[in-house]
């Protein structure tokens, strides 16, 4: 099952590229780049400068020219429109986020290392089933349980709590934790277990003490893709929530139709909803796809 | 193991007493994420399957009636929507998880070169799989799509090509690209894991023996990575097939049914026709489509890795 890939440190690839492809690589990746680096432009802009074309997207300070009369491409940097999200109660909504994300990280930990221990050293005897009954609860389409959720929450009057989405986003990134932690149990040295276990050492004093302190990056990459997850969660959000819960992607649909047409505002409250999980997913980046594949590339 | 060694030590009697005399420490690890995961995902799948064979609207609450399997049949038969959101659901799919795959093969081999800033070139190439999906949507719908000031249509009229609104005229189209857009960095984090278990001493060994760059790729890059291939496509499919967030922030399904898919129909039938027995019949549908999905691509999974 596990398809391992050589992870050299000096990073691997073919010694040398012809200057065409790297001329190609640049060029595409800023092709696909442009759409971010525009929505963070646009973010600094008035509204009036935000609709100019041919499109700007280079800030140029100090200049205090009206948007047409500005040099090619370039357009004069204001902060006005994250002051304007700001007043308009943006900060709750990345509270609610936060206490979500950090909240279902943390119930996620607690299940899913004792879990994935049990399963990477195979101490039941159907580990391998157990951890394809995790990974069908993952391919499990959301929109297949939504309706009885909704009513049993609503029964125990949890809709629009933040308790709902802290249930659903557990579920959510167990399955994906314990398939990733396992993977990195795994390249531990059975001699490091055997020996703890000769010392006396019981089951909790062995994960604390001894295996966690061993995987740390790896425990950080997987609970940093959980987060990713969780903070882009738009589905679950939608359903369950309507105002007192509602979390960042909550805000953008006041976008999607009667302010759709203040772009810069879209544009402030679009870049302080996605910074901190592209932050989060380049310091990741190295651990991104093994959390992707399950812990299957590595 | 100690534990090991106890939880094989069978014990024939009745079930629960078995259970209990079996118990290990490992059952203790496990068990409080697998009750877990079971109370919030099977059994909830169970009740779905219960309401389906319930007329229920949630707008006359007091009326719920055994109904069998009426809403199977008002689906398939009378639900004017449905062929359509089936029919979007497979392009949709099918679609983007070829059209990223493509991408995504693209941007890995220009990754697994060496050249200044690779770093850089590979970390802007991610960036677009890790924003927040319905802010993507929006950026997309508007700044780029829009058909007066839109960057795509401002380039267009640039070379000559007449203004479209992409949203309004090719709805699928234009989600498939943003979804596109937000999938070929996963699949180039893929391939680009599969281009580097493959040794450099091979590709450079055939190109020493004067073989071109495509009979290269075609013969040595392509048959290395038909497994990464495969897993791509698997995860792809199962991610893209739930794909909700990117129709809901640009044409909420529309114009008319063009660009509804199922998920985002189960979403309308719950939430605004508020029909239980009815949403509930079109999520185990798509329960059922993905398990065979699912079931059909490990299998190719399986075929493909025994003949390697």
């Amino acid at each position: 099952m596990a398809i391992r890939a050589i992870a050299r440190s000096a990073g691997p690839g073919i010694e040398r590229a012809p200057i065409g492809i790297a001329i190609a690589a640049w060029v595409i990746a800023l092709l696909g780049f442009f759409p971010v680096l525009y929505l963070v432009a646009t973010s600094l802009k008035t509204e009036a400068a935000a609709v100019v074309l041919p499109p700007t997207f280079i800030p140029l300070p100090g200049v205090n020219a009206a948007p047409t009369e500005m040099p090619p491409f370039t357009f004069a940097p204001t902060f006005e429109q994250y002051q304007t999200i700001l007043e308009r109660g943006f900060g709750p909504f990345v509270g609610r986020s936060l206490v979500v994300v950090v909240g279902s990280s943390i119930l996620v930990l607690l299940l899913s290392v004792p879990c994935a221990y049990a399963l990477a050293f195979r101490m039941i005897e159907g580990w391998r089933d157990t951890l394809f009954f995790f990974i069908s609860t993952k391919f499990l389409p959301p929109v297949g349980i939504i309706v009885p959720i909704f009513i049993i929450f609503n029964n125990l009057q949890l809709l629009d709590n933040i308790t709902a989405l802290l249930i659903m986003y557990t579920t959510m990134n167990l399955p994906i934790a314990i398939w990733m932690l396992r993977s990195f149990f795994e390249e531990i040295p059975s001699d490091v277990i055997q020996a703890a276990e000769v010392d006396g050492a019981n089951v909790a004093t062995l994960i604390t003490r001894i295996i966690l302190p061993m995987v740390t990056p790896g425990l950080t990459a997987t609970m940093f893709i959980g987060a990713i997850f969780a903070w882009n969660e738009f589905f679950f959000a939608v359903s369950l929530t309507a105002t007192k819960a509602a979390t960042v992607p909550m805000f953008m649909i006041g976008f999607v139709t009667s302010e759709g047409l203040f772009w810069a505002k879209l544009a402030a409250a679009g870049t302080m909803a996605m910074l901190p999980v592209v932050i989060a997913g380049w310091v990741a980046q190295r651990q991104l796809v093994r959390g992707l594949s399950l812990g299957a590339v590595k | 193991m100690a534990t090991m060694t106890l939880a094989r030590r069978r014990v024939p009697a009745l079930p629960l007493v078995a259970a209990l005399s079996n118990w290990s420490t490992g059952k203790t690890l496990v068990a409080p994420a697998v009750i877990y995961a079971v109370i919030v995902t099977q059994l909830p799948f169970v009740v779905t399957v219960w309401y389906s064979l319930l007329r229920w609207n949630l707008l006359r609450p007091d009326n719920i009636q055994f109904a069998g399997l009426d809403n199977y049949l008002f689906v398939i038969t009378a639900d004017p929507i449905f062929p359509f959101a089936l029919i979007n659901t497979l392009i949709l799919t099918v679609g983007s998880v070829i059209a990223s795959l493509v991408f995504g093969m693209l941007f890995a081999e220009l990754v697994n070169h060496r050249y200044p800033g690779r770093g850089i070139v590979r970390t802007m190439f991610i960036t677009p799989f890790l924003i927040m999906p319905v802010v993507s949507a929006l950026t997309w719908k508007n700044m780029m799509l829009n058909p007066v000031f839109g960057v795509v249509d401002y380039l267009m009229q640039l070379v000559g090509l007449p203004a479209v609104d992409w949203l309004a005229q090719f709805p699928l189209a234009a989600i498939m690209g943003i979804v596109v857009w937000r999938w070929a960095p996963f699949m180039m984090l893929i391939l680009l894991a599969g281009m580097q278990s493959l040794s450099d001493e091979i590709r450079e060994a055939a190109r020493v023996d004067g073989v071109t760059g495509i009979q290269e790729f075609s013969y040595i890059v392509l048959p290395h990575l038909s497994r990464f291939i495969q897993l791509g496509a698997l995860l792809g499919s199962v991610y893209i097939v739930q794909e909700f967030d990117s129709i809901y922030m640009t044409t909420q399904g529309g114009p008319g049914t063009s660009s509804t898919n199922l998920p985002f129909l189960i979403y309308q039938i719950a939430f605004a026709k508020k029909d239980v027995g009815e949403a509930s019949a079109l999520g185990v549908m798509v329960v059922i489509l993905t398990i065979i999905a699912v079931q059909y691509l490990l299998k190719v999974l399986a075929r493909l890795a025994e003949g390697d």
